[in-house]
């Protein structure tokens, strides 16, 4: 199997988010051959589990499903998830990879029909709920996951439930002896799009993360809004599941701050604003949306989506960094803070408090090719290597935070860059 | 107006952020605030004072020079560092706070008989006279501050506790001719006055 994929002409595209998948698929359907390794086990990353997109409030589906049509068609790009980047080696042209594959214990026989999830009794965190919800220890990662497989929680194998899962299988699906494996490939040029991870709420302490149930994260938010997370699309508080009617947007929670992440994560402002939607969607006039801000930062064309947000009288603005969050007995958020405008002191209690976490890069935490250069933040700013001998391209949000639409365009970039690298080798064979 | 407060004025005009950033320690921060208000939000005497921390470094951005270096504010900071630890661009906030106060007590221009300023001075004219700090007499002194009469009852209010301080030989009512001392006094106030010198020479002379 190594063999076959083995050609310095081809492109390695590391994550399948939504840039890898655009690098992967620009480069494809302009002829090359793509491999495109994603760690999870389905494509999609954490574009495929938000409920909207900011500006144009369109579904994720469509433009994931669009994709995954793509990727379909193309026989020149080769998916392989549950698969991790151990080591990169070699120069521009001519890169040895070593994978590891991680067993999903099922293969692709699986129709998805669910059989296995229903004949086990155990249930692990879902991740693809940012751990909001329970499911099966067999289970599909979400609605669009692709490929569209069933996954066995490695937690299971070896118990009773492992079996009970096969035993449901009538397609021969499951396969309990499978192995993790290393392969080696051949590729001419890489491009790294590992994206990002919201920011640890926990560690910014005075807001209370990890104390108080109806402080939540942005990206969590995003999950209560979609008809297919754990509240059915209801904008219901952890605590007690009572309706959130009276919701506060807190901006740079661990971004622009020294002690944290010290870059704007730019989207955070756009995400809050679009999620004053959902709340008004949900309420309509009984919503109420406040955010605490330090300043609004929408990106160009995007300041009109702001001042919409700012005629809605369901909306509030309030020009402060709070300070800190008190629970009272029911469960309820004190905001504590200065306003900026005015210097008033405010105690300001909300049912529910979304944090708008900052985009760390995914690259902190995991290994990477040597001669990539970072920024101060952890993002990809470049090469290490002389201009010309680099071949290794970061895409998306991996390099910058980014909105979808601005990773879409890092990617595409990313992948002209790639396929000029294996342009060059393509007829100096082994060259550099 | 002292004669070093008409020498800055004259010297940085309307430019005050100028002249804290040169001459107030770590005043060179000062243009770093955002002006987010989480110091503002931390602070735990907040509600008590006039100007937070995040008020006074847009008072000085916007040339306040008056009512900066007048205001009691900076004499109210108990030194406890939650906006230090807060601070989102990492401001030695305490640390700008006391070197406000320091400069306008340098200048002259402090609000007269603000009592964490009085303390403070009290305890200074107290220490550099024996190189220890005379209990004894820095009490009284803290109690006569405002006036004889004002003293006297200062005196009675406290006496329980004075004559339990000195049953537990915790306080010695001889120390209130001389008192104790460090072996070199002179060298003590040699040291000082050299630091007085060095700090001039940062300051306007």
């Amino acid at each position: 199997m190594t063999a076959s994929i083995a050609t310095s002409q081809t492109i390695l595209v590391v994550g399948g988010g939504i840039s890898g998948m655009t690098a992967a698929l620009e480069a494809a359907e302009c002829g090359k051959q793509v491999i495109l390794v994603e760690r999870n086990a389905t494509l999609g990353g954490r574009t495929a589990l938000l409920y909207r997109y900011f500006p144009k409030m369109c579904h994720p589906t469509c433009g994931m499903e669009i994709n995954l049509r793509r990727i379909k068609a193309n026989r020149n790009v080769r998916v392989m998830t549950m698969t991790e980047v151990l080591e990169v080696k070699g120069l521009r042209g001519d890169y040895t990879v070593k994978l590891k594959l991680s067993p999903r214990y099922v293969n692709s026989n699986c129709t998805a029909c669910g059989e296995c999830a229903k004949a086990v009794d155990a249930e692990i965190d879902n991740p693809y709920e940012y751990n909001l919800a329970k499911t099966s220890a067999a289970y599909l990662p979400h609605n669009m996951a692709y490929p569209m497989h069933y996954v066995i929680d490695p937690s299971i194998i070896g118990t009773s439930d492992a079996d009970k899962a096969k035993s449901a299988c009538r397609y021969d699906a499951i396969d309990l002896d499978m192995k993790e494996e290393t392969v080696e490939i051949k590729a001419g040029a890489v491009v790294w799009a590992t994206g990002w991870k919201p920011y640890d709420a926990a560690r910014i302490q005075p807001y209370g993360y990890d104390r108080f149930d109806n402080v939540i994260t942005s990206v969590e938010f995003e999950r209560l809004a979609n008809p297919h997370g754990p509240t059915g699309g209801k904008l219901l508080r952890p605590s007690d599941g009572k309706e959130a009617r009276n919701i506060a947007f807190i901006q740079c929670a661990g971004s622009r701050d020294e002690n944290h992440l010290r870059h704007c994560s730019r989207i955070c402002c756009m995400a809050s604003l679009k999620q004053t939607h959902y709340v008004r969607e949900a309420y309509g006039d009984d919503a109420k949306s406040t955010i605490y801000y330090i300043d609004i930062r929408v990106i160009d064309r995007l300041e009109d989506f702001y001042q919409q947000v700012k005629k809605d009288p369901a909306v509030s603005f309030i020009k402060s960094k709070v300070a800190k969050i008190v629970e009272d007995k029911e469960g309820n958020l004190v905001l504590h803070g200065v306003d900026t405008e005015g210097y008033h002191r405010y105690a300001t209690t909300h049912d529910l408090v979304v944090l708008a976490v900052g985009m760390e890069p995914e690259t902190n935490g995991i290994k990477l090719p040597e001669d990539m250069l970072l920024d101060s933040s952890g993002f990809i700013e470049g090469s290490t290597l002389p201009e010309g001998a680099e071949g290794i391209y970061g895409a998306g949000a991996a390099t910058s935070p980014l909105d979808v639409n601005r990773a879409a365009q890092s990617a595409t970039a990313a992948a002209l860059r790639a396929i000029q690298v294996v342009h060059k080798t393509s007829t100096v064979e082994g060259a550099r | 107006m002292s004669e070093l407060n008409q020498k800055a004025v004259a010297l940085y005009g309307n430019n005050f952020l100028k002249e804290v950033t040169e001459r107030v320690e770590d005043g060179e921060w000062v243009s770093m605030c955002m002006q987010c208000g989480v110091c503002a939000g931390s602070c735990p005497l907040g509600p008590h004072w006039e100007h937070s921390p995040q008020k006074i470094f847009r008072m000085i951005m916007a040339g306040k020079r008056d009512e900066v270096l007048t205001s009691d504010s900076m004499w109210m900071c108990t030194s406890c560092y939650s906006c230090i630890v807060r601070c989102p661009r990492k401001l030695p906030i305490t640390h700008i706070m006391h070197g406000l106060a320091h400069y306008a007590n340098r200048l002259d221009v402090a609000p007269k008989g603000q009592p964490t300023r009085e303390l403070a001075r009290v305890f200074w004219n107290n220490l550099i006279k024996t190189g220890r700090v005379n209990e004894l007499k820095f009490s009284l002194a803290v109690y006569f501050k405002d006036g004889f009469s004002q003293g006297i009852k200062n005196l009675l209010s406290m006496q329980v506790i004075a004559l339990g301080l000195m049953k537990a030989k915790r306080l010695n009512p001889m120390e209130i001719i001389g008192g104790h001392k460090c072996k070199d006094v002179g060298g003590i106030q040699k040291m000082l006055a050299k630091a007085q010198e060095i700090e001039a020479r940062r300051q306007i002379s």
